[in-house]
């Protein structure tokens, strides 16, 4: 019999035996595969892995829109694989911050509007929302695009948008899939700069996916190779 | 999530998709429209022949006779056993007027006698008319006006016996209006007592009362003042009815010899003044059994026709229930519009459904949102709806009244919207768009986040 697993004093996350199988027909896909992994709040980690590696999988474990198959995931002492539907979205509002690779902002809104979103499911209040929003857009540099819709903004803008989205409840842990996949490499150099700024400043917990080595090596402070949703490799940055 | 965020967001939703949203909710308000307008229509007739029906006078009106004829022993034992034989005098006027529900008592004075219009006599029933005949149906195609006064030496004719007294061309053109009638009529005098005792003798036998009284012709000329076609409440008298009318005070102060008169001679005193029957109002047609019972309690007899309206508001209430299907229907229709459309938005906002539940939206948020769209999409639907329906009732109700006006017939109003039925009709238009939401709703909720975040 196992004992229940907690959160360890300075651990944001911690995952055990975690797996994550889909079935296709006959076959069973193992995405995540007894994946174990700990994660120091504060840290700043990247994911790396080819396409298809489980790396995403991984992400959307932590981020509590998927659960797991088998395993325990336990971040800031809450076990995800045992809360219930709105006590996952009650996660996803308050403890975690999403980035995506195609931005994601919601094409029929203006960017405050979009930043705003996350804090009309947690129920702020129209004046606080407008001055929290505006003050996370000021921090991403975009005070000057706040009644431009998605498609009036750049690629760069879009991503410093959606950053300060997912930074708007404050949460402890920013989860980023592939922030820089859409962009060109100086404008992902920026938005890396940004997040470990945000890392630094915040002392935010950032988990990132990425498949771009060259960039994660300058900005995380420890890299973690997923490879057929195994973790085959696990360090600290030289 | 809050609701005045629920609304809006919904609103922007719908805004966005507008062309699509339009035509959903216009799907409902037709629907809606559909069955308000079979509805009203359904209430509308009802009213008009409710109403018709209490201005006809038939069904709230009791007749009171005396109960002459004591006892029936061969009929079966009455509800309603009589009371001993009672005077159908001024106070039992009173006492019936007193009576609960009872609006008005009047005395029935009826006659058969001569009428001579151009020294042509001419044979016929007259009846007197209380004021408030006025307010009867009988009066609503009234030629020419009521009586001018409870004395007025005025007469209204039955129009088959204006026929009879001019030429058809003559009378459309209102000929007979203004005219004069004499009047000649048995007036009932009071007898001098004689002191011969072989004309105290009675059929009635010993003990039997020995009054009677006198008769004496007398002439009183009537202006004709109106034409009517029938006779108001007409159809309880039968083939008594009368073909000239005079006002009651006026018929009262004549002391004209009626049929029971020399009935009622053989057994009261003409001293004690007694009515031949009386007329008696009732509150609504559903009373009238009630009242008839009080009356005869009294020791009268009654008659009234049976309560029609029961079985008329049965009847309505059968035709609404099957109009108010056939207008769902249409409503069933639009609310597969709706579920489509809801469904079709799932389909298209999958990805924002996605983000929104990435961002934290939980499943009640998701379902909330879908609900107020629908909601709100039967909300203005319902409204428009309700709008479309009076529309379409005012076109049927002008259509039929261009068709009665050619037929020579007064205009009616078929169709009524109570408010009750356009409260009704939103607050239905939104729980169908509710229930149809329901499907939708819960499917956008339990979509997979992972997976609508991965669609394109």
């Amino acid at each position: 019999m196992s004992t229940p697993l907690t959160q360890n004093d300075g651990l944001a996350i911690r995952a055990e035996g975690l797996c994550r199988y889909y079935s296709m027909g006959p076959a069973t896909i193992r995405a995540v595969d007894d994946v174990s992994l700990e994660v120091r709040a504060g840290e700043f980690l990247a994911l790396l892995g080819s396409s298809g590696s489980g790396k995403s999988t991984l992400l959307n474990l932590l981020a509590g829109l998927d659960r797991p198959t088998a395993g325990t995931i336990i971040v800031h002492n809450r076990d995800l694989s045992r809360l219930s539907r709105p006590e996952l979205a009650q996660h996803r509002r308050q403890t975690v911050g999403m980035v995506f690779q195609a931005f994601n902002l919601l094409p029929n809104m203006t960017l405050e509007e979009n930043v705003e979103l996350p804090l009309r499911f947690a129920e702020v209040d129209r004046a606080s929302r407008r001055a929290r929003a505006r003050e996370v857009l000021g921090r991403v540099g975009l005070m000057d695009r706040l009644e431009h819709r998605p498609g009036e903004l750049s690629g760069g803008e879009q991503q410093r948008g959606a950053l300060a989205r997912a930074l708007v409840n404050r949460p402890a842990i920013l989860l980023a899939d592939e922030p820089t996949g859409n962009l060109d490499s100086q404008t992902g150099e920026e938005i890396l700069r940004l997040m470990a700024e945000i890392n630094r400043s915040s002392a935010t917990t950032v988990v990132m996916v990425t498949h771009e080595r060259v960039l994660a090596e300058r900005f995380a402070h420890r890299l973690v190779t997923i490879s057929d949703g195994k973790l085959v490799q696990d360090g600290m940055k030289k | 999530m809050k609701a005045p965020d629920l609304l809006e967001l919904a609103a922007r939703n719908l805004r966005e998709a507008l062309f699509r949203s339009a035509l959903t909710t216009l799907g409902i308000s037709v629907g809606v429209a559909s069955l308000v307008a079979m509805l009203s229509l359904g209430i509308g007739l009802q009213r008009l022949a409710s109403r018709r029906l209490a201005r006809s006078g038939l069904f709230d009106t009791v007749v009171v006779y005396a109960n002459r004829m004591g006892p029936r022993p061969f009929r079966s034992a009455p509800a309603t056993p009589p009371a001993a034989t009672s005077k159908l005098d001024e106070e039992a006027r009173k006492a019936i007027a007193g009576l609960p529900n009872v609006l008005e008592v009047y005395p029935e004075i009826r006659f058969a006698t001569e009428l001579r219009y151009n020294d042509h006599p001419h044979y016929t029933t007259i009846a007197s008319l209380p004021p408030s005949a006025r307010d009867s149906e009988a009066m609503e195609g009234l030629q020419g006006r009521f009586f001018s006064g409870p004395q007025a030496a005025e007469a209204i004719l039955q129009i088959e016996f204006a026929r009879e007294l001019v030429a058809p061309a003559e009378l459309s053109a209102g000929g007979l209006i203004g005219q004069e009638v004499v009047l000649q009529y048995a007036e009932q005098g009071t007898l001098a007592e004689k002191a011969d005792s072989s004309h105290r003798a009675s059929p009635a036998g010993e003990g039997a009362s020995p009054w009677g009284f006198s008769v004496v012709r007398q002439e009183k000329k009537l202006r004709i003042v109106g034409i009517v076609e029938a006779e108001p409440g007409g159809a309880l008298r039968g083939p008594g009815r009368a073909r000239v009318f005079i006002p009651l005070e006026l018929a009262q102060s004549l002391r004209p010899v009626q049929s029971l008169n020399m009935l009622d001679t053989l057994r009261a005193s003409p001293a004690d003044s007694t009515y031949q029957a009386l007329v008696v109002r009732v509150a609504s047609p559903a009373r009238v059994s009630t009242t008839e019972d009080a009356i005869k309690r009294k020791g009268f007899n009654t008659f009234s026709l049976l309560d029609a309206t029961q079985n008329l508001r049965r009847f309505f209430a059968v035709l609404d229930l099957f109009l108010g299907m056939f207008g769902s229907l249409a409503l069933a229709v639009a609310s597969l519009g709706i579920i489509n459309t809801l469904v079709m938005a799932i389909l298209e906002r999958r990805r924002e459904i996605g983000i929104m539940k990435a961002l934290g939206a939980s499943d009640a948020d998701i379902k909330g949102l879908f609900f107020v769209e629908a909601s709100a999409m039967g909300f203005v639907g319902g409204l428009a709806g309700v709008g479309l329906g009076w529309g379409i009732g005012r076109v049927i109700n002008f259509g039929t009244n261009i068709y009665l006006r050619r037929q020579e017939l007064p205009p009616e109003t078929i169709w009524w919207v109570p408010l009750w039925l356009v409260a009704g009709a939103i607050a239905f238009a939104i729980l169908v768009s509710f229930l149809s939401g329901l499907y939708p709703a819960a499917r956008a909720a339990k979509l997979d986040p992972v997976r609508a975040l991965r669609y394109e």
